[in-house]
């Protein structure tokens, strides 16, 4: 596993969860801190393509070999594409949280709520 | 997600400083600080099922049985007959209450004819040792708590004896026995048992001494394995794990234990238990696979039972897990619906154990 990584172009969520906003889309995973407090993720099942998610609200869950633990939305929108790899692969989750590991695209529904969000540093921060 | 604070007044094991170097994760578990794991549940898992695991059950309690009417008093109070247990076997029972309820399961060896050493769980210690001492009364017996006596190892897995069997006077017991052998030097229990349904050895060590047997098991070859990889082990075949699948409200028939009940011994409960296996119970415990996902401890099966185990498999790569069923439900193949936090998924009624060599 690599180290704790929080990566300056994501914006993040207070429960742990990042996002990369690209126009009026986001793509949702969850921290290095988050997939290192959980452990081996082991399963995650998904919201369905179509779906409302709300900023702040659980969209999803993800297991580790102990524990299950609510995956929160950063933002408010539409899933657009959910990642059916880590069907096969749900151990990207830990391998690579900020990339194989992303878990779904959002159309945003409310582009204000970007400013809620932290950056890298105000993050990492919260850990400490 | 934050960390879990350690309380200061949990119970360390001889074993606290290997395992802070080992870099494991410690956790409050029955009062004490053990390691939830070391690199990572699966890898533990899996080095056990391959090669060998080493897990630190100091936690674990015993209690002293000595005197002439040892033998007679722990066949009143333990399920299985002890009558048929020789000096160096091991033998597994249920405690019950006087209405059949579970209150521990536990391994009792004979070490001589009026002496035996029973292993308790580790939450359950101190009230299985009220219980022995309560119900000694009226027999020629001396009941010790001895749980500060000793530290526990498990050495598990394929090359487990041979590990073991490196450093040791001579060949180790075979399964279900046990005998005191020298280990460096050092007399130790050697015990044919485990929880993790691959061959193996228990350890039953002076505290003092576990240090030492801990690092020659590591340099051998034996891979540090925290509570979290035994769980997933002993889920995979099927032992009933305490506080989950066995219960005080619950009997050792409807727990599939009926093969370590003995009802003609005439121990505490055998009367209820006795009522049970004759009518039939209401409900059984069943090992199941999931369909997807990863049902847990405490979910509900639609239309009546609960999951009181569940887990991923590290070996089998899906979900598996225990439930109490309603009995019509328990024979293998049937399908269940398991409510797991709102979403219902569908599982099978397997033969245990689920994991086979």
């Amino acid at each position: 596993m690599a180290d704790a990584s929080y990566p300056t172009e994501l914006l993040y969520h207070s429960e742990h969860d990042w996002a990369r906003i690209d126009g009026d889309t986001a793509v949702f995973g969850i921290t290095w801190y988050a997939q290192d407090a959980l452990g081996e993720v082991v399963f995650f099942d998904p919201p369905e393509v179509g779906s409302s998610v709300s900023a702040g609200e659980s969209y999803a869950e993800v297991e580790s070999v102990k524990a299950v633990s609510d995956v929160v939305a950063p933002l408010s929108g539409e899933i657009v594409e959910v990642n059916l790899g880590l069907g096969d692969t749900p151990e990207n989750i830990n391998n690579d949280p900020y990339g194989d590991g992303w878990m779904v695209k959002v159309k945003l529904s409310d582009e204000g709520e970007i400013a809620s969000l932290l950056d890298a540093a105000a993050y990492e921060a919260t850990l400490s | 997600m934050s960390a879990a604070s350690i309380d200061t007044a949990l119970k360390r094991t001889p074993l606290y400083d290997r395992h802070v170097a080992a870099g494991a994760k410690l956790v409050p578990f029955a009062g004490w600080e053990m390691p939830v794991q070391y690199e990572g549940v699966k890898q533990e898992h899996l080095a056990t099922r391959a090669t060998a695991g080493v897990f630190d059950v100091s936690h674990m309690g015993e209690i002293a049985t000595s005197g002439p009417d040892a033998e007679a008093f722990l066949q009143r109070i333990l399920s299985n007959d002890l009558t048929k247990l020789q000096t160096g076997g091991a033998q597994y029972s249920v405690l019950c209450r006087e209405d059949g309820g579970v209150i521990d399961d536990l391994f009792t060896y004979r070490l001589g004819a009026d002496a035996f050493l029973t292993v308790t769980n580790a939450a359950n210690h101190e009230k299985d040792f009220a219980w022995f001492a309560k119900q000694a009364e009226g027999f020629d017996v001396t009941v010790e708590d001895v749980a500060d006596q000793y530290a526990m190892l498990a050495v598990q897995g394929p090359q487990a004896r041979e590990i073991v069997g490196a450093f040791s006077d001579g060949p180790l017991p075979d399964r279900f026995t046990c005998r005191h052998k020298m280990l460096r030097g050092k007399n130790v229990l050697v015990c044919g048992t485990g929880y993790t349904g691959e061959d193996g050895v228990e350890l039953l060590i002076d505290p003092a001494d576990a240090p030492m047997v801990w690092d020659e098991v590591v340099r051998r070859g034996a891979v540090p394995a925290g509570l979290a990889a035994r769980d997933t082990l002993r889920l995979e075949v099927g032992y009933h794990l305490y506080g989950n699948d066995l219960m005080e409200e619950r009997g050792p028939i409807e727990a599939g234990l009926g093969w370590a009940v003995k009802e003609d011994t005439g121990f505490i409960g055998s009367e209820a238990v006795r009522a049970v296996r004759e009518a039939g119970p209401s409900e059984k415990l069943v090992a199941f696979t999931m369909a997807s996902g990863i049902a847990r401890q405490g979910n509900a099966i639609v239309g009546g039972g609960e999951v009181t185990s569940g887990t991923m498999s590290p070996s089998l790569e899906i979900g598996i897990g225990m439930a109490y069923v309603p009995s019509e439900k328990a024979t293998e193949g049937t399908e269940l619906e398991i409510d797991v936090r709102g979403r219902v998924r569908s599982a099978t009624v397997a033969k245990k154990p689920l994991y086979k060599k």
